[in-house]
């Protein structure tokens, strides 16, 4: 796929303030991506997954202590534009997100077709009947029946509920999903369908995702470029087939062999110790007090995500000679 | 298979919840519904099942934290089927939980040193001074160290991966020969699943305890369980080694379950998962004959009809399936 770049961040930038710290959940995040692919952003907990997406969907909340960078949709910068235009122009109708957690996310006392049609109405100023229509439309894409735009929330099993917030996530016809953990409840043979209708989707919509996991087995189930985030930076960001056969990043490497695997008989590995608190990062490169390799320079100084090996981008000092001397 | 003696017998095992619909009419949910199992001495079963299979209240009903509705239970022999709570002190000592969520099920007010304390307390074991060695040691066992400093902690200042070997710990204190484990990893970041599950195979091995592992997640079953037991609507439908289920699972669902686990390969992304659509049923309405007709892409008229039954169909390896069964039947 030679598509053009469709979403390209940089030095994305998300800190909170809390009541005696800042706590650097985003820093300095930088990646493109090209038209119908997706690249998987993979670490974890507390590593700043969340709050990239929601700095790339703008869902702040209110103790945002810095937030900055370039974020070029379809060649504008939208983060040049106010909450308002932001609200109008970019989400759902050029970027939307299917949350974590999608059971809960549907209103309890709206009908599905209602919850779907929704941003039709309210964005568009499409006319009830229509919204409803299209809502079927796209119901039916994610492989509902056509009754249940007359459904409530409860009526419907975890599966089917996680369909329609695809739905809605689709409806404003977004060239940009973010799937933030999007079978995180739901049980594993359901799990298996939804990740081939969003394999369905994306082939037949070319829609592009940032899908967000801790699961690496699971990210290697859409994933065409893989992105490993670790304690607010990116690690590494590669094409897929060079991620999982040679990673680079030493923490990419650790993620790999903690993973327990069906079909080889690889025994898994834990990585000791935790992330860093986002608040104190450690100094230099954050992964060093974890790190195998670890050597003096990456207690000091902070690695740049930089090429290696074509085209892969990684962050290491291993590998950054240069930038070592 | 060769085992050092059964811990737990369960036998023809029923445990049905009232649900009121309308204003008279009773229906029962049929959790577990005729569960014949052996938990061996030692031994880790995996029990394997999606949400409403029925696994938890397999596990909750063998600890007796619910009264079975029918069948039996045996721990060591003894019969606990229905054994008044009074009679039950000894047993409640011997069977442990772990539950799925180290967020909720440690008491926020009380230090890890009052958590671990607790069942002592409870059981009214040793004196202030043996309680206070009896903690340190399990707090190594579970390696919550600098010990200092963590039995001053409350849940709240610890990582889901610590909290959770609180859990461990006190489950452990009181030295179980049984240990029903609930999801004990799920909540848990994938870096950290892992380490928990060495930890909990270690200790298992280390004082000979018997070992329910309840999951969802066979990838991890496959290291640390040796036989392995699949749920489906309230009913064990296949039973043999692990290894000998993963390299060749005989019931279209577990066929399934397995089919729906990705490994870490990114040639994945270029298929779909041959996976049947649908949910598990409803519990107090299943379908007629086997539950997973509905699903099964091998249905055939018998399996609408009839229930199929968890018969030994190769040395050690049990399934309840027409496909592998009938045909066996008429040599028995």
């Amino acid at each position: 796929m030679n598509n053009k770049t469709i979403l390209s961040v940089e030095n994305l930038t998300l800190f909170y303030r809390m009541s005696n710290a800042v706590v650097r959940a985003v820093d300095g995040v930088s990646f493109s991506l090209r038209a119908g692919e997706t690249l998987a952003l993979v670490g974890e907990s507390g590593c700043g997954k969340s709050s990239m997406a929601n700095a790339l969907i703008r869902i702040l909340p209110r103790n945002v202590h810095t937030y900055s960078g370039t974020v070029q949709l379809d060649g504008t910068n939208v983060m040049q534009l106010d909450d308002d235009d932001f609200r109008e122009t970019v989400r759902w109708k050029q970027m939307s997100m299917v949350f974590q957690g999608a059971m809960n996310v549907l209103n309890p006392v709206l009908k599905i077709g209602d919850q779907v049609a929704e941003p039709l109405i309210i964005h568009n100023k499409v006319e009830k009947h229509k919204a409803l229509h299209e809502a079927t439309d796209i119901l039916g894409t994610t492989g509902l029946p056509d009754d249940v735009i007359e459904r409530y929330p409860h009526e419907l099993s975890g599966g089917m509920k996680q369909r329609a917030v695809i739905a809605m996530a689709l409806i404003m016809k977004p060239n940009v999903v973010i799937l933030d953990e999007p079978t995180s409840a739901l049980d594993l043979i359901t799990q298996a369908n939804i990740m081939n209708l969003l394999k369905d989707l994306k082939r037949e919509l070319s829609l592009s995702y940032i899908f967000i996991t801790h699961d690496l087995s699971l990210a290697s189930e859409l994933s065409d470029l893989v992105a490993v985030m670790y304690a607010g930076k990116l690690a590494e960001v590669s094409d897929a087939d060079h991620v999982y056969a040679e990673p680079l990043h030493p923490y990419t490497k650790k993620l790999l062999d903690s993973v327990p695997t069906l079909r080889t008989d690889k025994k898994p590995e834990f990585i000791p110790g935790a992330p860093p608190d986002l608040s104190e990062p450690p100094p230099g490169c954050r992964f060093h007090p974890r790190c195998p390799f670890a050597m003096d320079i990456c207690k000091a100084k902070v690695p740049e995500l930089k090429k290696q090996n074509g085209d892969r981008l990684v962050a290491c000092w291993l590998y950054d000679k240069e930038g070592r001397a | 298979m060769e085992h050092n003696g059964v811990a737990v017998k369960i036998r023809d095992l029923k445990m049905y919840f009232a649900r009121r619909s309308g204003l008279i009419e009773r229906r029962y949910v049929k959790a577990v519904d005729g569960v014949n199992l052996d938990l061996y001495t030692g031994e880790t079963l995996a029990v394997v099942g999606e949400s409403g299979s029925g696994k938890t209240t397999l596990g909750k009903t063998l600890l007796r934290l619910y009264t079975p509705t029918g069948g039996s239970i045996e721990f060591d022999g003894k019969d606990i089927t229905h054994k008044p709570e009074s009679e039950l002190k000894w047993y409640r000592k011997v069977a442990q939980i772990i539950y799925q969520d180290p967020f909720s099920s440690l008491n926020p007010f009380f230090s890890v040193y009052r958590i671990l304390e607790e069942p002592l307390i409870v059981h009214n074991v040793g004196s202030q001074e043996e309680r206070k060695k009896r903690i340190t040691e399990t707090m190594h066992d579970v390696k919550l160290e600098p010990i200092e400093d963590f039995a001053r902690k409350n849940p709240h200042m610890m990582s889901g991966g610590q909290r959770q070997r609180v859990a461990i710990g006190r489950a452990l204190i009181l030295n179980p020969k049984l240990i029903v484990a609930d999801e004990p990893v799920s909540m848990l970041d994938a870096s950290v699943r892992v380490e928990i599950l060495y930890l909990l195979r270690g200790l298992q091995k280390e004082h000979d305890i018997s070992f329910a592992y309840i999951t969802h997640d066979i990838a991890t079953v496959k290291y640390f369980s040796e036989r392995m037991a699949t749920m489906y609507a309230g009913r064990v439908v296949e039973l043999a080694g692990t290894r000998q289920v993963i390299s060749k699972p005989l019931h279209p669902y577990t066929q399934a379950l397995i089919e729906a686990i990705p490994d870490p390969d990114p040639t994945n992304r270029h298929r779909n998962r041959n996976v049947p659509a649908g949910e598990p049923p409803d519990l107090s309405n299943p379908p007629p004959g086997c539950n997973f007709h509905p699903r099964c892409p091998f249905a055939m008229d018998i399996c609408r009809g009839k229930e199929p039954t968890l018969e030994e169909v190769q040395p050690g390896h049990r399934v309840a399936c027409w496909l592998h069964t009938e045909y066996d039947k008429p040599r028995a």
